[in-house]
């Protein structure tokens, strides 16, 4: 039995320890939110927080995330109000929408460390998620607004 | 076309075919022939959807297309919205399941709006005059007394309003009106259309809530990930599944059924390894030993097929179109340029890899998925289970949303696999690809090869035109013999060549295939538009004169082009030429604006350039530019431009949306796309070795929409084709390095 935070709720987990976090989210828990991309680390499309940091949870096995707190797409916000979730509206991100769950979680642990990103910065952050649909451009611009929308908060 | 018919649904059908509640008038318009929702069965129809008003007001709209990301769930309802003179906060979507009742849904060669406008028009107008006529009666005053808008009904005569919520029940009512006696709206009306309304799932896509066919999950539901066969008509030989079936989770390994060539658009067989998770599926497979049959398409190496096919371009083929007279013409070799240019194999990967989940009770079958061709998935599945033609509404499928889908899911041979695997196991099966299966397994963009030989003019133009072709049809899925592109693939961007030419010759050649070819987003555009775009910018540079000059010579004199001849009849995307022409003045002026809007005739620093093309594609007229830079054989490109005019816009922030998706699209392919294959075995499996476009590759971009009231044309596919050698072409002005081989990371890194 694997114990974790997730979405501030504490859960236990009865699945083999090797199993990647990505399937027990999605099999076990039913939280979907988090997208099957490559299963290799490549494209991003299964990116959660733990503690906050950007992962990828297709290649974290479940036994490396015992005792962490974990954040899907499901636990960004309470109402799809995060600084990024306004700004993917915004700036209408999503075509097929399959990768910005993703996209979305990187680009929140981007703003959370650094609320005036160059886009250099937003290169090299968000470089390791894809989009096939061809969206960057738009990720770009509406980083750049969450960060301004966030220091404007702070 | 002609003979549609648009009726009276009744409320009860309407519930029944769609699952909605509390419509009260419903509008159902099946074509042709005028049957009812029920009588239709499988008959072709040309179009069919469903507006509902209940009595509070709200519209419902269904959508019977397919979503991939292209904006088609907003764009169809919006274009009846606006005919309907509906208030776009009051309506709501919902997604038809697959059935011929609703007229074609087959959804690919950026075909739905360009194809169906005016039909999608008449079901908002036919269901606006109703609820007119509704009022008028109410009043009791002719129809012309009353006008609607804003989701009411207006009297003329006295400043009175009913509320289409009100008017709704009395409506239903009514007759429906002949087509022939409802107006649709003049251009200058339209509210809706050409305006950026909410886009139907922005909001559940940003809460992560968007429901895609990986996300389907069902009591008691398997998870199936499947070997398949490395050899496009292999099989099993032999298989032992004993260390398989002890990964904890997994509960059973089925062989599916060897379906043999031509492949058609079914699976592929292989073994299925079936488990509680996907873990379990995955775990289970690598645990499989399987002794495989590879069959007879073991081919000499894609690099090796690709050199013939350069070969064959190089000499004569079969006549497409023979003006003038070349055979005795003498080049003069200070005049001529002579070129072959090639495309590799290439890949969707749809970032959303094919799924499907199957439920076989019995003789009905009920599917979860998303495809670009639901009735095909229906009619498969049927014939799967051992359904009759007659029996298909026996199979319901159910549509997700596309994470992505580019063509590639316009098959359904992974729904099918799933229907199978039910069936077997008589419970509820999701079939899963890995990324490897994806990029493995895929119906593939063939390797080609284009040749061009022509000579300059002395009036800085160009004649005696050669050009050749050579790739597999995509028609050999169904038919082994196939070796021949048929007039409709020649007349995507190859004979349908714009230009004034006095001496012409368009010729074909004979190629046989190993893999499994596919639509690719754009077709065959993707090589004869890179091909073309790269030969005038080849012209030019031999005439010294800017890329830009050369399109405008070669276009000539403003004229309608019709390329049919004796032996090519021109496809035109399958729209009128009359509607749709090969316009030469607006491809001119589009060129222009392209001038206009990018600085690309002016001087550029050292190491840097301009490339531009175009290509019409699809009906719409797309022009790009990019700039790039080129310093120590590392490219960077730093800026791109396409040029759009596509007519009558329904929703230009989604066009925008398709025309930079184009742009990545593009540069992926023109710069580092290449599957290849072995002994008939793809190499590539991941994006580690079929990488694709990243956002550090990514240059800033902006798109220029041309403002017009012509009819509209396709936008998922034109921006690729321009784009491709618009990058290949800056590169050659930074660098004078000439790619003439996609991609660009065989010579120069990205
Ligand atoms: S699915 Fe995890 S990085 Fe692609
Ligand atoms: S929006 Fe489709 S993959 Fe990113």
């Amino acid at each position: 039995m694997i114990r974790l935070t997730i979405n501030n709720k504490p859960v236990e987990l009865d699945v083999e320890p090797d199993m990647p976090l990505l399937y027990a989210l999605r099999d076990e828990l039913q939280l979907t939110g988090t997208k099957f991309g490559c299963g290799s680390g490549l494209c991003g499309a299964c990116t959660v927080h733990m503690d906050g940091q950007p992962i990828r949870s297709c290649v974290m096995p479940v036994s490396a995330v015992a005792d962490k707190a974990i954040t899907t797409i499901e636990g960004l916000s309470e109402n799809a109000d995060h600084h990024i979730q306004n700004a993917w509206r915004e700036f209408k991100v999503p075509q097929c929408g399959y990768c910005q769950n993703g996209q979305m979680m990187s680009a929140a642990a981007l703003i959370a460390s650094n609320n005036n990103p160059s886009d250099e910065d937003i290169d090299s952050s968000m470089q390791g998620n894809i989009c096939r649909c061809g969206t960057y451009q738009r990720i770009r611009q509406a980083i750049k607004t969450a960060a301004k929308n966030l220091r404007e908060e702070v | 076309m002609d003979n549609q018919t648009i009726q009276n649904v009744g409320r009860r059908n309407f519930l029944k075919a769609t699952g909605l509640t509390g419509g009260a008038f419903i509008l159902g318009a099946t074509l042709p022939m005028g049957c009812s929702v029920e009588e239709t069965g499988a008959a072709q129809h040309e179009i069919n959807f469903f507006v509902s008003i209940a009595k509070d007001g709200q519209v419902t709209i269904v959508n019977h297309r397919s979503e991939m990301g292209q904006g088609i769930k907003t764009s169809v309802p919006q274009i009846i919205a606006d005919e309907l003179e509906a208030d776009w906060d009051l309506v709501s979507v919902i997604q038809a399941k697959g059935d011929a009742k609703y007229g074609p849904q087959s959804t690919g060669g950026s075909a739905s709006i360009r194809t169906y406008f005016t039909y999608i028009r008449q079901m908002g107008a036919t269901a606006r005059d109703m609820l007119e006529q509704a009022a008028a009666n109410i009043w009791k005053v002719d129809k012309s007394q009353v006008k609607a808008q804003g989701h009411a009904v207006l009297n003329l005569a006295n400043g009175q309003t009913i509320g289409y919520g009100d008017l709704a029940i009395h409506a239903a009512n009514l007759p429906v009106p002949e087509k022939d006696s409802v107006k649709l709206k003049d251009i200058k009306d339209f509210n809706l259309i050409g305006k950026d309304v909410k886009l139907v799932d922005l909001d559940t896509m940003v809460a992560g809530k968007m429901q895609y066919a990986h996300d389907i999950q069902l009591p008691d539901m398997l998870i199936a990930s499947i070997e398949r066969p490395p050899v496009v008509g292999g099989k099993v030989k032999s298989f032992d599944a004993t260390e398989a079936k002890k990964v904890k989770g997994v509960v059973d390994v089925i062989r599916l059924k060897d379906r043999g060539l031509p492949s058609n658009l079914l699976p592929l067989s292989g073994v299925a390894v079936l488990a509680t998770n996907t873990w379990a599926a995955l775990q289970g497979r690598k645990k499989l030993k399987i002794e495989w049959d590879h069959g007879t398409l073991i081919d000499e190496g894609s690099n090796d097929y690709q050199q013939k096919l350069k070969e064959k371009v190089n000499t004569k083929g079969i006549t497409v179109r023979n003006e003038g007279d070349i055979d005795n013409h003498q080049y003069n070799p200070d005049k001529t340029v002579e070129a072959t240019y090639s495309v590799p194999y290439i890949h969707h990967a749809s970032m959303e890899t094919p799924a499907a989940t199957a439920h076989v009770k019995g003789d009905t079958c009920t599917v979860w998925t998303g495809t670009q061709s639901p009735q095909r998935v229906q009619s498969q599945a049927a014939e799967e289970i051992g359904l009759s033609k007659e029996e298909v509404h026996k199979v319901e499928v159910n549509q997700t949303t596309m994470g992505g889908a580019f063509g590639r899911k316009s098959k359904g041979d992974f729904a099918i696999e799933a229907v199978e695997l039910s069936k077997a196991t008589g419970k509820p099966v999701k079939v899963v690809w890995s990324r490897e299966d994806d990029v493995k397994h895929g119906f593939y963009h063939s390797v080609s090869a284009n040749y061009f030989k022509a000579e300059l003019t002395d009036n800085g133009s160009a004649d005696n035109w050669v050009m050749r072709n050579a790739y597999p049809p995509i028609s050999w899925l169904w038919n082994l013999e196939a070796e021949f592109p048929s007039d409709g693939a020649l007349s995507l961007g190859y004979a349908d060549i714009p230009f004034e030419i006095k001496n012409l010759n368009i010729e074909k050649h004979k190629v046989k295939s190993y893999v499994r070819p596919g639509w690719v987003r754009s077709v065959a555009c993707i090589n004869n538009g890179f091909a073309l775009g790269s030969f005038v910018d080849e012209l030019a540079v031999k005439a010294g004169i800017s890329t830009h000059q050369m399109w405008l010579n070669l276009l000539g004199s403003d004229r309608m082009v019709d390329p049919s001849g004796p032996n090519f009849k021109y496809s035109n995307y399958g729209l009128d030429l009359k509607d749709h022409p090969i316009d030469t003045k607006r491809i001119k002026s589009l060129m222009n604006l392209l001038a206009e809007k990018a600085p690309i005739n002016e001087e550029t620093a050292e190491g840097e350039g301009w490339g531009i093309s175009f290509l019409r594609s699809f009906g719409s007229f797309v022009a790009a530019a990019t700039k790039a830079r080129v310093v120590d054989n590392k490219v960077t490109i730093l800026e791109m431009h396409t040029a759009v005019d596509c007519g009558i816009g329904v929703s230009p922030d989604r066009i925008k949306a398709q025309m930079e998706g184009a742009i990545v699209y593009s540069l992926s392919i023109a710069l580092m796309g290449e599957i290849t294959t072995k002994d008939g075995i793809v190499e590539q499996g991941n994006f580690h070795d079929y990488p694709v476009l990243r956002i550090n590759q990514t240059p800033k971009m902006f798109v220029h929409l041309v403002e017009s009231d012509a009819p509209p044309g396709g936008i998922g596919e034109p921006g690729v084709p321009p784009v491709i050698p618009s990058i290949t072409n800056a590169i050659y002005h930074a660098s004078g390095i000439r790619i003439r081989d996609l991609p660009v990371s065989k010579v120069l890194s990205v």
